[in-house]
């Protein structure tokens, strides 16, 4: 089924499907000419899968439950934000934010994730085949942030349990933050994740980044990093 | 000893509390971190007086004659507004710095009453959507437990900029605090200092909170009505911002309000009293033509049936409180001493919320301490106190010669120090002068 947003409004379409009729088998949507809107497909419920023609603006797929949602194009702010479950798909670029405060499911960015991409994750997983920017995965609560380029400044800044694995260089690590010791388990625990999306790369090769649990409770010899 | 100090003189500048938190910095150097509000005097609302009826107005008959204190909320941009029976809200307190004892029991009391109660930095509990007629969900900065589910669950969204206790400051949850049930909710490891984030971790300014707040309409089908809350800071300029951002209502929360737990520095030094900041929002409100479209929910230090007269008369549409809920449900009653003591304080001095010792059970995570607080029961004063609170309204209302409390006006009072006057913008009693104010 086809929707075209030059002709249907954004919550004609963001209605639809999130609220599809289960009886129907019907569960296979393409969107044509998204032309940056925002927020869409915003509060999917259910096992649908959504494909995007074009780029869209912030907040596409937020709060995302069970969907797949495959974006061919660039994404703004906030893709899959606070997602709960299913998987987004984003062909092109991602905006700041991605993936932000996401419980569940998985985020996959073939190109680049700008600044704080994870940032307050809380379960989610996130994979960014490019680099990702500044602060990514800062406040970072739980999950795994996996990065096949480079990451910027402040990697995992005030990280609480999360996990980064980067493959490429880190221009450096925040408050907290240090790297971590990359063991058999974790390849192994890297490799499923690769493997669940296809992904090629040798898990080996990656570096583990985690909280060094310095700051979970105040401490006056850590002032200088409050 | 007692004979000596007698004539000695004290320093103005290092009164004895001062010296303490000097001593207590050489020992500890750590900032003081504490719960409830301001503790140094602003002007309030009571500097300001109603000026009741006389030859040139009239009163309605108490008792007798009508006076209406049901409010619509939300009805700008939502389908589905809701309409509360009194113009008091019960203001935002998360599970986490509360017990889930007593959310549940402001849930009850509220429900009684035909209010609403709010949620907090922790999420949804199911007990207190369970007792809550009308349960606004509020969407903060740490996002800690938001989920599309409660946020359909909810009967209005409140999205949390500021806090009048902290404006730019984010929540802290000390580890005593952070129990299993606490940490599952929170997504965070059992135990530790819990900081929540400042700001929002998806949007930065109002051209983005207004696609956020599109976001969240789009969630919820445009049912509900979505709020905006800030702190007293640049409340003109905020309350303009979050009107142009799509707000069907700003949440205004004064200096003198509440919080469970921050900087004491921060409570008692950044943001301006409650007075200041409502005359400010009404301003721009009337300067948008908006006043009464979206609706203003006043709160930080309200207390009293005449305090929520006075805001209301000011131009707020309904107020909101916090700390004089807490005290409705025992916060600083004179029980335990013994367990104040422990905590180095006595009833009617504690501002411990953060220790999780809350000796009367209501900032506790403590099972045996949430014992003290039986929610039936505490639901119960909760509802008593804001049926107080509505006939103090209503009393004032009709001595002014109002049929509606949202007929209150400016108008109606007068102002009994230069401060309040040049605030509130009302003129000193006795005569038509307003400091600051060139008609």
């Amino acid at each position: 089924m086809n929707f075209d947003l030059s002709k249907k409004t954004l919550s004609e379409v963001n209605s639809y499907l999130q609220h599809i009729d289960l009886k129907s088998n019907q569960r296979d949507f393409v969107i044509k000419n998204p032309l940056g809107n925002h927020a869409l497909c915003a509060g999917l419920q259910d096992e649908i899968k959504v494909t995007i023609k074009g780029h869209v603006g912030y907040y596409c797929a937020g709060m995302n439950k069970n969907a797949e949602v495959t974006i061919e194009g660039n994404v703004g702010t906030g893709v899959a934000e606070n997602m709960m479950s299913g998987l987004v798909h984003v062909k092109g670029n991602a905006s700041q934010s991605a993936g932000a405060t996401g419980h569940g499911g998985t985020l996959i960015i073939d190109g680049d994730a700008s600044s704080r991409c994870g940032i307050s994750m809380k379960g989610i997983n996130i994979i960014v085949k490019g680099s990702v920017g500044h602060m990514s995965a800062f406040m970072a609560q739980s999950g795994n942030l996996v990065i096949l380029g480079d990451a910027d400044e402040y990697l995992g800044d005030s990280i609480y349990e999360a996990k980064i694995y980067c493959l490429g260089k880190v221009k450096s690590l925040g408050a907290d933050c240090i790297e971590k010791e990359m063991n058999d388990k974790e390849i192994k625990h890297l490799s499923a994740l690769l493997e669940a999306q296809n992904i090629k790369a040798d898990p080996k090769k990656f570096k583990r980044y985690g909280s060094a649990r310095n700051l979970y409770n105040f401490k006056i010899d850590n002032v200088s990093n409050y | 000893m007692s004979e000596i100090k007698k004539n000695l003189k004290g320093f103005s500048t290092f009164p004895h509390d001062t010296i303490a938190e000097i001593q207590r910095s050489a020992r500890e150097g750590i900032y003081q971190i504490r719960g409830l509000g301001a503790k140094r005097k602003v002007p309030n609302f009571d500097d300001l007086v109603f000026l009741g009826a006389s030859a040139s107005r009239y009163p309605l008959e108490g008792y007798r004659e009508k006076c209406n204190t049901s409010v619509v909320i939300g009805d700008r941009f939502a389908k589905k507004p809701i309409t509360l029976d009194i113009p008091i809200t019960i203001a935002g307190m998360s599970f986490g710095a509360l017990g889930a004892n007593a959310k549940d029991a402001l849930g009850r009391g509220a429900s009684a009453m035909g209010t609403s109660t709010t949620t907090g930095d922790g999420g949804m509990t199911p007990e207190e959507r369970k007792s809550s007629k009308y349960l606004v969900y509020q969407l903060l900065p740490s996002r800690y437990g938001m989920n599309p589910d409660d946020l359909r669950k909810a009967d209005a969204i409140e999205v949390v900029v500021g806090q009048g206790a902290k404006p730019g400051g984010g929540g802290m949850l000390l580890g005593q605090k952070i129990n299993e049930r606490v940490a599952q909710m929170r997504n965070l490891p059992e135990g530790i200092d819990q900081r929540s984030a400042c700001r929002h971790p998806d949007w930065t300014g109002p051209d983005d909170l207004e696609i956020k707040i599109q976001e969240l309409r789009e969630i919820t089908n445009w049912e509900k009505p979505i709020y905006v809350k800030v702190g007293a800071a640049r409340s003109y300029y905020d309350t303009a911002l979050a009107v142009k951002a799509g707000a069907d209502v700003v949440v205004l929360d004064g200096m003198q309000g509440g919080t469970a737990a921050t900087q004491d520095v921060f409570i008692e030094h950044v943001g301006i009293p409650t007075l200041g900041a409502l005359r400010e929002a009404v301003d721009s409100l009337k300067e948008l033509n908006m006043h009464r479209k979206v609706q203003l929910i006043v709160s930080g230090g309200i207390r009293s049936g005449a305090d929520v007269a006075k805001a209301i008369a000011m131009g707020a549409d309904a107020v909101s409180i916090g700390s004089a809920a807490m005290i409705a449900l025992n916060c600083n009653a004179d029980m335990y001493p013994e367990d104040y003591e422990k905590l180095g304080t006595a009833a009617g001095y504690c501002h411990h919320c953060h220790t999780g010792r809350c000796p009367v059970g209501v900032a506790t995570q403590d099972p045996e301490l949430e014992k003290r607080l039986e929610p039936d029961l505490a639901g119960k004063r909760v509802k008593n106190y804001l049926a107080t609170l509505t006939l103090e309204l209503q009393t004032l209302a009709r001595a002014n010669g109002k049929s509606d409390v949202r007929n209150l006006e400016p108008e109606d009072l007068a102002a009994l120090t230069v401060e309040a006057a040049a605030m509130a913008r009302v003129p000193l009693a006795g005569t038509s002068w307003i400091p600051g104010y060139d008609k």
